[in-house]
């Protein structure tokens, strides 16, 4: 088994047990943390894909800027001390059976399709790395670019409104 | 590595994801298991946009295909940053009015 096979199962067994441990843990800060390890795990996926420029970008943004966000409120409403109430135990029973559907039915559904066998490109390649990837932005992409900019500033006018005591 | 490896990887996290959003009823718990599901999606499109770039490259040693893919990565980051604080600001509003953040408490539409 060579290093990158590694490196892939030892990834993709931490982002799937921590994904677990986010939607098992009582606690919401457990949870947060959990979901932070997680998006590491996935970085380091995008690590692995030679992706190096989405790597840095998912740490920033959602480990750094977004967690946090989410950290802040969750500790804003003093949520940690108090147990999180729970569903009805049939109730939670069927959204496993139903998740559990869901991830058997795509499965059993693309098992046997023709592309699974099709190899990637790993740890080579630079189509991930920023050079080519803000060439084509800001030459393809940059009305897209540029209307995301607005999209922001509605969302932060939104949050504000929203937010504001009234 | 094959793409299955990655199909399945994507496939087990977006279930987990829906999993969470069903059997949790705690809002904010909810609201990252989307993240999560966001997540999964892009991890796919990563891995399909390499995959791309492998079949591309065999025929045209230059080629540069695959790099639309990882862009979608980008925007649907950008788009889920600006989902998340307006999401938020959505709880934070709700928490002053009802001091909870069960979304049993939210059924005011039902009736």
């Amino acid at each position: 088994m060579s290093i990158t096979q590694l490196l892939f199962w030892f990834l993709t067994a931490l982002a799937l047990g921590s994904a677990l441990m986010v939607i098992f843990s009582k606690n919401p800060v457990h949870s947060i943390l959990w979901l932070i390890t997680t998006f590491f795990a996935i970085s380091g996926h995008y690590i692995l894909l030679n992706a190096q420029f989405l790597a840095i970008v998912n740490i920033i943004v959602y480990a750094g800027a977004i967690m946090v966000l989410f950290l802040f409120v969750v500790m804003l409403m003093n949520l940690n001390a108090s147990a999180t109430p729970l569903k009805k135990k049939w109730l939670r029973f069927a959204g496993v059976i139903s998740g559990g559907c869901l991830l058997l039915v795509l499965t059993a559904a693309l098992k046997d399709t023709d592309i699974m066998r099709q190899e990637l490109m790993m740890k080579t390649g630079d189509i991930g790395l920023i050079h080519n990837l803000g060439t084509v932005l800001f030459k393809e992409y940059v009305l897209p670019f540029e209307i995301s900019s607005v999209l922001f500033l509605s969302a932060m006018v939104g949050a504000v409104v929203i937010g504001k005591k009234e | 590595m094959t793409i299955q490896h990655y199909i399945f990887l994507s496939v087990a996290l977006f279930s987990i994801g829906i999993i969470g959003v069903l059997t949790r009823r705690n809002l904010i718990i909810i609201f990252m298991c989307v993240e999560l599901m966001l997540n999964s999606v892009n991890l796919l499109l990563v891995a399909f946009s390499k995959m791309h770039h492998l079949a591309a490259t065999a025929a045209d040693a230059a080629s540069k295909a695959g790099t639309d893919g990882q862009l979608f990565v980008f925007f649907i980051m950008v788009v889920a940053a600006a989902e998340v604080s307006v999401g938020l600001a959505i709880i934070v509003m709700m928490y002053r009015n009802t001091h909870s953040v069960d979304v049993n408490f939210l059924n005011r539409l039902k009736h």
